[in-house]
């Protein structure tokens, strides 16, 4: 019985072990010093190709049909889209100024690019590059995020505190939210009941209520012989189906674990130095959480909520995206 | 006298898609009612909110009243809650650089301010909050005393001054101004916030208990606890003086000798001068003890830069020249600072210098505190910058807030000067501190001899 069960035993590890290989996945890297993406085999974390790209690449995401990478090229001015079977630039965005975040509809139809110089969100076709509005927002916008529905995006003006809500009909700003000092990065909860928002240098997350646009909890992180003025909250990703949510903490070198609802944070988990912004595995089973000073990126295993590898990348590593799947070169 | 009114600039070279169609928004001094907020109908209120700008402005410690409530408009931007600033300067002499090649600056902090003014309307736009700005900048022999008496006359309550000491005191001092705000931009004076604190002032400038603390620690951790001062002996560098030797005792520094450079200053740059400078800089160190760094404290900025690469024994240079502790640095670029970098040049046509930062954070500090407490009041303005609730975001990575026991605005400072990267920020690691460790750096609360009166 116990020969069986070990056998049994050894057989499960094996088909997860495979399984994990169908699961293949390719992580994305933006290293803001570089000018350059990192493309990582999701399973070896070796890295397959190191993509130039115009200067200052920040913010990185994937086309909802996984087919594209945008990347925002602050000081290039311009939004490099890759290729993501080829792994080349294929096309530009013309931008404007100085983009730093976007976001892409559910639809993969229009893109919304927060021009960080300009206080501008730039709303503009996703095939033909065309800008459909130009939306006047407080100082240094960054976070960007549409709505599950799509019904609004968030924009995030750091310098301004504010997180601005844009009717994505109308393309007009409906509601203006004073936040904590510097909000960096917005987050829809899946059903689009909750709005959470980041403020870095205030060192809080507050959720909004669309239904009000007032907020409704404020959440602050604690680490006993760390300075709190090194809790920086900047990226937030939801894992665990929603239940969870993970926040590099940037400065204190370390990502928070917040229990989505009691809103309490239930763990720290130590990383490498500067943490801004991570992404989630395909499969969810696993955070990447780019370290901005030490140039690596730390892999994180969701379900036991420890860091399990560090990963070289390039120089001041900043957005991570995850596609499933593999490139074909 | 020269009393100029200014609003939000528009740039060349980056003006807005939107201004460009409404020409009436371009030179107005004002905007109020950009009504975008929650109608979403932003070009026709602006247009007309242009037109109600020369309204006259109500005194700051009323509430806005209707100009000309006529146009549904122009009543939803008189809505706003106004905060009226008045920058109070005076056209001092100040030292040229030492090098011709240098750009001689003359417009220091009141570009700040304008760039602030911008921002703040543009945030105040999105939570019914306006902000004006009135340029008041006396010649060197203008009376700025009674230029801060009209002001005050004329209902103005929120001032930057880029004024020296005693001009602060005098305009602080004023009956009329007991209940105004003065942010000092300019002056690193400790007597400021020491024995001559005055309740009525913030200073957002650091002074030089802070800039000489901010340097110390960095070589204090470097262990360059020697340390060599070659100065002149204006009041500024007898006050830098001073805190350098407080720094020492402080930290475990030592002065190992105080030598005042006499000679007189040379031509700025001499055509033939370089063999001069050369020996004579030379000369100024051979006799010094032994020493780590070379402390050169000269405000006049005459020969402090002369030091670098002429001592006698190879050793680095800080102080007013070499590395310096300072608001702002040209190189610095952390926490979001590009974003100052690059906006200053389009307003000014050149680099922020540490006052335009220090004028943009003053107005910045009295801008939050006006939009995150909703109130307008002075009074009420002033308990919001002295309460906890006040965490200022200005490009330094941590919330600034002041220092209850003498106003000074607790801040992180950049060590940089002449290098194209900054070299560091103090305070730094190991310097402990029971609740700010920012407070490491200048007069800590025990520490303080400011007794402010009512």
């Amino acid at each position: 019985m116990k020969r069986s069960s070990l056998a049994t035993a050894c057989a499960t590890a094996l088909l997860l072990g495979s399984a994990s290989v169908a699961h293949a996945e390719t992580i994305f890297v933006s290293n803001e010093k570089d000018n350059t993406i990192t493309v990582i085999d999701g399973d070896t974390l070796e890295t397959i190709k190191t993509v130039k790209t115009a200067r200052r690449p920040r913010g990185i995401i994937l086309s909802p049909d996984y087919k594209e990478l945008f990347v925002a090229a602050g000081d290039g001015d311009i939004i490099d889209v890759i290729d993501t079977k080829t792994l080349e630039i294929t096309r530009q965005l013309e931008s404007g100024p100085d983009p730093e975040l976007m976001d892409v509809d559910p639809d993969g139809k229009i893109i919304y690019i927060a021009n960080e110089d300009d206080s501008l969100v730039t709303i503009m076709e996703v095939d033909s590059g065309k800008v459909l509005a130009e939306v006047p927002v407080g100082v240094e916008p960054e976070g960007m995020a549409v709505s599950p529905d799509n019904k609004y995006t968030a924009a995030t003006s750091e310098s301004t505190s504010m997180a601005h809500i844009i009717d994505n009909a109308t393309h007009t700003l409906i509601a203006n939210v004073l936040v904590d000092s510097r909000p960096r990065e917005a987050k829809w909860t899946k059903d689009g009941k909750e709005l959470w928002v980041s403020s870095e240098v205030g060192g809080t997350i507050s959720v909004i209520d669309p239904a009000t646009w007032e907020i409704t909890k404020k959440i602050g992180f604690e680490v006993p012989g760390v300075r709190p003025e090194q809790l920086q909250p900047v990226g937030m990703d939801f894992v665990r189906d929603g239940k969870m949510m993970l926040v590099p903490l940037g400065p204190s070198n370390r990502v928070a674990v917040i229990d989505t609802a009691t809103k309490e944070v239930v763990d720290y988990i130590l990383v490498g130095q500067r943490p801004w912004h991570g992404e989630l595995s395909a499969d969810g089973k696993k955070y990447y959480v780019a370290n901005g000073l030490t140039n690596d990126m730390t892999v994180i295993d969701v379900d036991r909520l420890k860091a399990i590898k560090s990963v070289p990348v390039g120089r001041l590593p900043w957005g991570v995206a995850v596609m499933p799947g593999k490139p074909d070169v | 006298m020269r009393i100029l009114r200014a609003g939000p600039e528009t740039p060349k070279g980056s003006m807005h898609p939107l201004c460009s169609k409404f020409p009436a928004l371009i030179g107005t001094y004002l905007i109020i009612g950009l009504a975008f907020g929650a109608a979403g109908a932003m070009p026709a209120a602006a247009e007309e909110a242009a037109d109600t700008s020369s309204a006259q402005a109500p005194a700051a410690d009323a509430p806005a009243k209707p100009a000309a409530a006529s146009k549904p408009a122009a009543a939803a931007a008189d809505d706003k809650k106004l905060m009226r600033v008045y920058y109070l300067g005076k056209e001092y002499d100040e030292p040229l650089p030492l090098s011709y090649a240098e750009e001689v600056v003359t417009d220091k902090g009141i570009q700040g301010a304008r760039l602030m003014l911008k921002e703040a309307n543009q945030a105040g736009n999105f939570v019914g909050h306006a902000f004006e700005l009135d340029e008041g900048i006396v010649p060197d022999d203008g009376d700025v005393v009674a230029r801060a008496k009209e002001a005050l006359a004329s209902g103005h309550r929120f001032f930057l001054t880029d004024l020296e000491p005693d001009d602060l005191l005098a305009v602080a001092d004023l009956p009329e101004a007991g209940d105004a705000i003065f942010m000092n931009i300019r002056s690193s004076a400790t007597r400021l916030r020491q024995e001559d604190c005055r309740q009525n002032v913030f200073h957002v400038i650091p002074d030089y208990a802070m800039r000489a603390d901010a340097l110390a620690q960095y070589l204090i951790w470097k262990k360059w606890p020697k340390w060599y001062v070659i100065r002149r002996d204006t009041p500024e560098d007898q006050d830098y003086l001073a805190m350098v030797k407080r720094s020492a005792a402080r930290f475990g520094g030592k002065v190992v000798e105080d030598h005042l450079y006499d000679l007189p200053p040379g031509a700025r740059n001499i055509d033939s001068g370089h063999q001069q400078i050369q020996q004579q800089m030379a000369q100024e160190t051979e006799r010094a003890p032994e020493h780590d760094v070379v402390w050169a404290i000269n405000s006049d900025d005459d020969f402090g830069d002369y030091l670098m690469y002429r001592t006698t024994l190879p050793r680095p240079v800080v102080g007013t020249q070499g590395l310096q502790a300072t608001a702002w640095d040209k190189s610095y670029t952390e926490s979001g600072a590009m974003h100052f970098q690059n906006a200053i040049p389009r307003l000014a046509d050149r680099k922020p210098v540490e006052r335009d930062y220090t004028a943009w954070l003053g107005f910045r500090s009295l801008s939050e505190a006006a939009m995150k407490s909703g109130k307008v009041q002075p009074k009420d303005v002033k308990k919001y910058l002295l309460s906890e609730d006040f965490k200022l975001e200005a490009f330094k990575g941590q919330a600034l807030s002041f220092r209850p026991w003498d106003h000074q605005m607790r801040q992180p400072v950049i060590l940089g000067g002449g290098t194209r990267v900054p070299v560091s920020t103090s305070p730094q690691e190991g310097f402990l501190h029971p609740t700010n460790l920012t407070d490491t750096l200048g007069f800590d609360g025990p520490e303080s001899k400011c007794k402010f009166k009512k």
